[in-house]
């Protein structure tokens, strides 16, 4: 199921042009504050009607000013996920849970599969960990129990498109990576598709299966995630401390000295333990300024992972940095040096050289669950 | 009670506590029409709504009462029409000062609802509009829920205020023992006659026991309602 989205807005002084396919999986749609993330989110739920354009999920139109199609809220079935959790504070989470369930359309009440309605609610219940608050109030919760009574309710309305505005930037640190395991797992292990709003180019190297670059009202960049954060011009967009190429990999082995050996296209990769069985797919987020270049394969250095590549391309961006696009057997990776440095090694397109990564520079918080979905080859 | 009230005192009583309950129940639709409408809709003519429903609060009630008495009066346009279509009689009846008390009562209820109304998110109804309810089921199932409280602070204040209600009441349907002479005019008569200051005073604390024993009730509905609700 694909998501369509064409429209032109003008408000309070700033106009919005804004057209992207989403072709399922979970869609970032990226940019900074104020870039109009939020305002297609509205579009999309009916909260806003804009002044011409197209909206279509699934087959189904949502809005089109050609034919004065505008389809109210309340009968788009969608899931939203608003960054403050909007529980309804009169309701236990058992009924907040339930809410929407009682609009969906009787025959999609029951699971596809034939199994009991219950059995779904349970599944959900079970899936974002929910079974011991079901008698408690939203205000006696947590922030990230909150969102993820949120993210259930949404879920069980039986939606067919999830949206989702900054869920997590309400959060601390340690309640994002409560979530996002949740976020992953629906992500993979169902078939909703999710627009997803964002400023945080971590969130979307874990949760992304496409990116849309948003600035200014504008679509500047869209494709899959692993071509959008591996390239080097955009690199700026997403914030050049941010910028990080995602490989993607298999738990290989456990080490007996507390690493583990991931398998990839790239070659093999250690980092400090990750606690999964082997076989298990990941995807690692490998930020550009962790990634030292050296001419000659490094000897006696501490760093764990020399990897062959190829300088595919290089791009020069206003400050000292130079971001440069590697090509290691096949998969993009990203490092970024100074202007200093690039002169020094003489880099250009074709060079043969090594990528260096610190097994430790690489934080757990980069390292999500993969999706099939994801390509490696740009 | 008959030992100490007379026949006639104890009329007055009851007819107090049936007009009042009558003019509550019956404006609370209304009410909570009018207070949602003011709070969340913005439509030509709000700022005349809103003037209308406060005029009983600053006009003489004496006028509230004439006013009443030339619209629901028998020759009046509304009461000539009420009463050839359905037979519905308001001057000098117990229903004419349901009536009156009602109106003089309306704003104070208006205005608790309002404030309930305001202080419920419209992010909360846009997000159960999200998950697919529709305007009416919002409100059924959000709103309504969420402005108990003040429905319910609003229903107690204009039974309290219905329960005082003198010079609309008097104006409009008079002071007819058993028919129209509520708790103020029996107390407003007896004080008319020489002497009747004991028996004045007995109507006095009774009025005050019953407003004391509403506004108790009602903090006590409250207090029950908050935790349902988890305010």
């Amino acid at each position: 199921m694909s998501l369509s989205v064409s429209f032109r807005h003008r408000f309070e002084g700033t106009s919005l042009d804004i057209a992207f396919e989403a072709p399922g999986g979970l869609t970032a749609l990226f940019g900074h504050s104020g870039a109009g993330k939020t305002t297609v989110v509205n579009a999309v739920a009916g909260l806003l009607r804009p002044d011409e354009g197209h909206i279509a999920a699934g087959g189904a139109v949502l809005f089109d000013s050609a034919s004065r199609t505008f389809l109210p809220t309340h009968r788009r079935r969608l899931g939203y996920v608003f960054q403050d959790a909007r529980l309804f504070p009169h309701l236990s989470v058992r009924s907040n849970l339930l809410y929407g369930r009682r609009f969906a359309p009787k025959e999609e009440r029951k699971a596809p599969t034939g199994a009991a309605p219950d059995a779904e609610i349970a599944r959900v219940i079970d899936m974002l960990g929910l079974g011991n608050l079901l008698d408690r109030r939203p205000r006696m919760l947590s922030g990230g129990e909150r969102q993820r009574v949120a993210l259930g309710r949404a879920i069980l309305s039986k939606p067919r498109l999830l949206l989702m505005d900054e869920p997590l930037a309400a959060l601390d640190d340690a309640r994002k990576e409560e979530i996002l395991p949740y976020l992953e797992r629906l992500r993979d292990e169902t078939a909703l598709p999710i627009l997803y709003v964002s400023h945080s180019a971590s969130e979307i190297a874990r949760l992304a299966t496409t990116v849309v670059l948003v600035s200014g009202g504008r679509v500047t960049a869209a494709g899959p995630t692993a071509r959008i954060l591996a390239d080097p011009a955009l690199a700026g967009a997403l914030g050049v401390r941010e910028a990080g190429a995602i490989l993607r990999v298999t738990v290989a082995a456990q080490e007996e000295d507390g690493l583990t050996r991931l398998d990839g296209p790239a070659g093999p990769l250690w980092l400090p333990r990750i606690e999964a069985m082997p076989g298990t797919a990941l995807r690692v987020r490998v930020l550009a300024q962790d990634v030292m270049l050296a001419l000659d394969r490094p000897e006696r250095v501490s760093a764990l992972n020399a990897m062959p590549a190829t300088v595919s391309a290089l791009h020069e961006g206003a400050g000292p940095g130079v971001m440069v696009q590697l090509d290691v057997r096949g998969t993009p990776l990203l490092a970024r040096v100074t202007r200093r440095s690039a002169t020094a090694l003489g880099l250009r397109e074709g060079l043969e050289l090594h990528a260096v990564l610190k097994a430790v520079s690489v934080a757990s918080g980069n390292i999500g669950a993969g999706d099939g979905e994801l390509s490696a080859a740009s | 009670m008959t030992h100490w009230l007379t026949a006639e005192e104890w009329q007055a009583v009851e007819l107090s506590l049936r007009v009042s309950s009558w003019a509550t129940v019956v404006s609370l639709p209304f009410g909570i029409f009018v207070a949602y409408a003011l709070a969340r809709w913005r439509f030509p003519g709000r700022q005349l709504l809103n003037g209308v429903v406060h005029l009983p609060l600053i006009l003489p009630p004496v006028v509230t009462g004439y006013l009443l008495l030339l619209t629901f009066g028998r020759r009046g346009p509304i009461g000539h029409f009420l009463y050839e279509t359905f037979g519905i009689v308001f001057a000098f009846r117990w229903t004419g000062a349901a009536l009156a008390t009602g109106i003089m009562a309306f704003p104070l209820m208006v205005r608790a609802i309002r404030l309930a109304v305001e202080a419920v998110d419209p992010k909360l109804e846009q997000a159960a509009g999200t998950l697919g309810a529709n305007r009416a089921m919002v409100f059924v199932t959000v709103t309504l829920p969420l402005i108990l409280p003040g429905i319910l602070a609003g229903s107690v204040l204009a039974f309290a205020r219905a329960m005082g209600e003198f010079g609309a009441t008097i104006t409009f349907v008079s002071n007819i023992p058993g028919q129209t002479q509520t708790l103020p005019s029996a107390i407003y008569t007896v004080l008319q006659v020489p002497d009747g200051e004991a028996q004045a005073m007995r109507l006095v604390l009774i009025s005050v026991v019953i407003a004391m024993a509403a506004l108790f009730a009602s903090e006590a509905l409250a207090r029950a309602v908050a935790r349902r609700i988890g305010a």
